[in-house]
């Protein structure tokens, strides 16, 4: 039994292309390449030496001691908000570019929600001077105004999305029909574990270095290998598939999802997919989708906006679908008080997407000698202006 | 397939063949009907019924703004279906439903094309639903219900590729004009015409009709110069827009 992708492109029911044609020759591309080129020694060495020299990886896993306190349990953090631009986004940004080099590509497009993947997008493109554009919902833009400004500066056009609810869902749609109108010359970096197949394997692949290092880290520091529970938010679920990589069929580690509740997961506004969502078809995966009777998706709503996605990576979806991973909704508030917790108990304030992970505990209860891996996904400094509104700082 | 599908008829027939498609329920709720009919009386050849949905990939802004139209003003699935009920009292030529593939999904695909067979649809066009999940998973159930399933192919698919997708069809290939979402304003080039020319020199099985960018008689002779059809989409979804339902005749003698 594995929890990882099959040779089809599956995760148990979940996955697979549902691309119309037009999309077909570029996922083809990739699909047939993807694996020979991030195995090619050549390659490994290029992307491995960028995010040491360039990302700053390994990033540290802290012993969070006033929080293990607080909570009643051993926390350990692992630190991707310390990665160059501020999240974990980056370690898939390096590497879709270097493979869109690999395959001539000339121009690159984009997805973000939160900012971050877009940031993490032109970031790279400067990096190797490639054209950027980024698709972003308006919401966003107005609600993530920093990362806008950072995209700009590093010379990447941001295209406003203004269709459906104006987030990341439909930041998405605009990418996908941007490839569709440029299917020679043009590489889509999808930010997540989401898309048609193999997006979901190779994102997965390229965050995989989180839990490998989680994995020697903790060796080093507690000689074992092996938390009992790895935690991530998540949204589509890059960060989370990162961290869980390396724990996927090691049953005896738990696996906690966090979600975003929104205004609660009743309220009619809310992004709790597994909870809400049913199988269907977004961005051409077959995986847990927020929709009505009759098919048509419906319009999430979070705090946060890398959380604000009616559907989820097929990854998540299987491990929802099958008990491996377990799932906790946290609403807008919660969420918001933890990330106050996390900045007045150790000196970090993390990214609103990341601060759900952090507010488990008033959910769910751990043993005092349990050994917790949070992945702390990302930084704050491009939510500040929310913090000040909700606490009127 | 014992009986002949009203596709595979009207293919054979000695003409160029104009299609059209619009999406249901606009631009009124009530209209879906009414267009069909008036498409008929005007001579089209067959008639594409857009099955609307809240994130359309593969269309510009013509067809989204029309769907997300149709929506807000409650088009469903079921209510397409009571609506098309007893059509074919009505209309002969041949009527295909085209849409993305989550609705189909979620009334289920079986009852879905049980459905299509009562109402005398005739075959079904899901852009995202690719060739490999249809046969694995699908291909069984539209057979048994008479449906053909219409494949598109693209500048960009390749001659191994296109011949994988002909010998999986029975109906015709939609011919992708460009490399673009519907509506794009890209005319007919020598590209297109080289293209068309290409693919009709490869022998296929299934005829091919033309879609994408055709909004005129100009485009429509150009674009059936090598081929035994085209679509018109996006540029009788804006006639509508600016004439209303009654208008439907109008466009089609614009066109021939």
């Amino acid at each position: 039994m594995t929890y990882n992708v099959d040779e089809n492109g599956y995760y148990g029911e979940f996955g697979g292309a549902y691309i119309p044609e037009m999309l077909y020759p570029n996922t083809e591309e990739i699909r047939q390449q993807y694996l020979q080129i991030m195995q090619d020694p050549v390659f490994e060495k290029e992307f491995n030496d960028l995010l040491r020299d360039y990302v700053g990886r390994p990033t540290p896993l802290y012993y969070a001691s006033r929080l293990s306190e607080h909570c009643g349990t051993r926390i350990y953090l692992k630190r991707e908000d310390l990665c160059h631009t501020g999240a974990h986004k980056v370690n898939n940004t390096i590497g879709q570019i270097l493979l869109a080099k690999r395959l001539g590509k000339q121009r690159i497009i984009a997805e973000t929600g939160a900012g971050q993947h877009g940031v993490a997008t032109a970031t790279v493109c400067a990096l190797m001077g490639m054209e950027c554009i980024v698709y972003m919902g308006t919401v966003d833009i107005e609600r993530q105004a920093p990362n806008v400004a950072r995209m700009k500066m590093l010379g990447a056009t941001v295209r406003a999305a203004n269709s459906g609810s104006k987030t990341l869902k439909d930041a998405t749609n605009e990418a996908i029909r941007d490839w569709i109108n440029n299917p020679v010359d043009t590489h889509y970096i999808i930010g997540s574990v989401v898309g048609p197949h193999p997006y979901p394997d190779m994102v997965a692949r390229f965050q995989s270095v989180i839990s490998a290092e989680i994995k020697a880290q903790l060796q080093e520091k507690e000689g074992r290998s092996r938390p009992d529970y790895v935690v991530a938010c998540v949204g589509g679920g890059s960060n989370a598939a990162g961290a869980y990589y390396h724990y996927l069929d090691d049953t005896q580690v738990g696996l906690i999802a966090v979600e975003a509740a929104g205004k609660g997961v009743d309220s009619g506004e809310s992004a709790a997919t597994s909870y809400l969502g049913k199988t269907g078809i977004i961005h051409g995966s077959k995986t847990l989708l927020m929709q009505t009777p009759d098919g048509q998706i419906t319009e999430p709503y979070s705090i946060s906006a890398g959380l604000d996605y009616p559907g989820v990576g097929p990854m998540h979806a299987h491990l929802y679908a099958s008990g491996r991973g377990e799932f906790i909704s946290i609403t807008d508030d919660e969420a918001m008080k933890a990330g106050r917790m996390l900045a007045r108990l150790e000196g970090i304030i993390p990214a609103i997407e990341t601060a759900h992970a952090f507010a488990i505990f008033e959910k769910r209860k751990f043993k005092a000698d349990d050994l917790v891996v949070i992945n702390l996904s990302g930084r704050g400094d491009k939510d500040l202006q929310t913090y000040i509104d909700y606490f009127k700082l | 397939m014992s009986m002949m599908n009203r596709i595979q008829t009207k293919l054979q027939e000695d003409k160029k063949l104009l299609s059209i498609y619009f999406t249901a329920g606009y631009p009124q709720h009530g209209d879906t009907v009414k267009i069909i009919q008036s498409l008929e009386e005007h001579g089209v050849d067959m008639i594409e019924i857009g099955l609307p949905f809240s994130d359309p990939l593969a269309d510009g802004p013509t067809i989204q703004e029309s769907s997300t139209h149709a929506l807000t003003h409650g088009m469903t699935t079921e209510k397409l279906f009571s609506q098309l009920q007893g059509i074919r009292e009505k209309v002969s030529i041949p009527l295909i439903i085209m849409g993305y593939f989550n609705p189909v999904l979620q009334y289920g695909v079986e009852a879905f094309c049980k459905k299509c067979r009562e109402i005398g649809i005739d075959g079904l066009i899901l852009p995202d639903l690719p060739l490999r999940e249809y046969q694995l998973q699908y291909k069984e159930i539209f057979d048994a219900y008479g449906l053909l399933n219409i494949f598109l192919i693209t500048p960009q698919t390749s001659d191994e590729r296109i011949r994988e997708i002909d010998a999986a069809s029975n109906g015709f290939l939609y011919l992708v004009s460009s490399a673009s979402t519907t509506g794009a304003k890209s005319g007919f080039g020598q590209d297109q015409q080289d293209y068309f020319k290409r693919i009709a020199a490869m022998g296929l099985r299934n005829p091919l009709i033309a879609g994408f960018g055709i909004s005129n008689a100009e485009t429509f002779a150009q674009a059936t110069e090598h081929t035994k059809g085209a679509i018109i989409g996006s540029a009788f979804i804006k006639y509508l827009t600016e004439n209303g339902a009654d208008s439907a005749g109008d466009f089609v003698k614009r066109i021939r």
